[in-house]
């Protein structure tokens, strides 16, 4: 079972739907004990980053728990930079601090010359980096759905990047966590490969 | 590089995919899950539902089709017509879909934009904004409520500014002049409102051949483009359309 966290950061209608076709099973837990039962954990999410104080201390160290068991976890869009340590959206919030390095906003006027339109929604393209099992079978250049203003830098643990104005990490990956800044659920059969590529990694 | 969307457009009344001309005389064209899974099939990159119909009964099979569109579709798929209360947002979120579109009632309240972008965030909201030029030869542009029958009193640019800072995540923005007609999008009237904010703009209203989406994606500085006819009555697909665009240097999703 893959526990998938409702925090209240919009609506999880369309990722029950995509698991729901894979075959996946997803249960939302009620509270932090109930992650107990998960064989993997994921966090969704849209919007911004102060919704994240949703996830307290308790929340906090049952993912951690189960992480440090060894369950993989997966972020999605919002979920994916709360991975991180920090974001410029809400400086005075903590991350997970699973992955090193702090989110910002897209179209700083030094990084990004070009004006390009943020918030950054629609279709765009993957460079993958380097091999990892989130994207396997995925060919690089695939197009995938993006909605968001604020992204996660590049660092050792980004597996594709995505340009718009400035390249960002668009897929991170670290052993058995592992994130998209896109939403797979809205990506079509790319997004899908995706969604059950972590659904393999949970077993 | 950030693709241009190609949207295509279900007006549904009655659970049946119908469409007019200049915003009346209606014909039918299908079954909105059937038109819904052929365009997803040719590689549309986002759908809207546009209920035309108002009553309470009708309301109810929209959550229907919202439900029999959304099933096995994996891409982004937004809602409007008659949404008008963060309960009607409700619904069609419930239902599956992955925006609301709002017009008419985000005119007469606009707090309601701000209202639901809480609840749902504003990737979530999409203000559509009807609107005809002043005069033909006018480069003023005149908001209109009630499926184009009512003046706002709102300039179309100004407005669009408004919604974007009370939330709107995206302006859909109608051309009522050429709705219908074929004769191509209102590029000028894009392209002014689509400089004035920063969220994107999707243009609508008057596609009828390839070139016209290559117009408003450059002289319309359009970030998508929404049409209806042309792909029901199959004068035109999507992946045509798409391979086209990109022989002209437009970048789509293949």
């Amino acid at each position: 079972m893959i526990a998938l966290i409702d925090y209240n950061a919009g609506n999880l209608t369309s990722v029950k739907k995509a698991l729901a076709t894979i075959g996946a099973e997803v249960f939302v837990p009620d509270t932090p004990g109930d992650l107990e039962n998960a064989a993997g954990i994921i966090v969704p999410g849209v919007g911004h980053f102060g919704a994240t104080r949703a996830l307290d201390q308790p929340w906090v160290d049952a993912i951690l728990a189960r992480v440090g068991e060894g369950r993989p976890l997966f972020g999605i869009c919002l979920g994916m930079q709360w991975l991180f340590e920090s974001s410029d959206e809400s400086p005075e919030l903590s991350g997970l601090g699973l992955l090193a390095g702090r989110c910002y906003r897209l179209g700083n006027p030094q990084s990004n010359p070009q004006s390009v339109k943020v918030p950054h929604v629609g279709w765009n393209s993957l460079a993958i980096q380097r091999e990892a099992s989130i994207v396997d079978q995925v060919a690089n250049d695939s197009q995938v759905y993006f909605t968001h203003s604020y992204v996660a830098p590049i660092t050792g643990d980004t597996v594709a990047t995505t340009e718009h104005g400035e390249a960002f990490a668009a897929v991170v990956q670290r052993g058995h966590i592992s994130g998209v800044q896109f939403h797979p659920e809205k990506s079509g059969d790319v997004g899908l490969r995706i969604l059950r590529n972590f659904v393999e990694l949970a077993g | 590089m950030l693709s241009k969307r190609i949207i295509a457009c279900l007006d549904v009344r009655n659970g049946q995919v119908v469409k007019g001309i200049n915003f009346g005389g209606l014909r039918s064209a299908g079954d909105p899950a059937e038109l819904a899974r052929r365009y997803n099939a040719e590689g549309i990159d986002e759908l809207v539902i546009l209920d035309i119909t108002a009553t309470i009964e009708a309301r109810r099979a929209l959550a229907d089709t919202i439900r029999a569109v959304a099933r096995e579709l994996f891409i982004p798929l937004a809602v409007g017509g008659g949404i008008r209360t963060e309960a009607d947002a409700a619904a069609a979120v419930e239902a599956g879909a992955d925006k609301v579109s709002l017009n008419t009632a985000a005119i007469a309240d606009p707090a309601l934009i701000t209202r639901i972008a809480e609840r749902y965030g504003s990737q979530a909201v999409v203000v559509a904004i009807d609107a005809k030029r002043a005069a033909p030869d006018s480069d003023r542009f005149a908001v209109f409520a009630r499926s184009g029958q009512a003046d706002a009193s709102l300039d179309a640019v100004a407005w669009a500014r408004e919604a974007e800072s009370r939330g709107a995540g995206e302006i859909l923005l109608t051309s009522i002049d050429r709705d219908g007609t074929k004769a191509g999008f209102d590029c000028a009237m894009t392209s002014a409102v689509s400089s004035a904010v920063s969220i994107p703009v999707i243009a609508s209203g008057g596609a009828g051949g390839l070139d016209h989406f290559v117009d408003v994606f450059t002289t319309g500085k359009a970030d998508a483009a929404l049409a209806a006819s042309i792909f029901h009555y199959a004068e035109t697909s999507v992946r045509g359309l798409k391979t086209y665009l990109r022989e002209r240097g437009i970048p789509v999703r293949l």
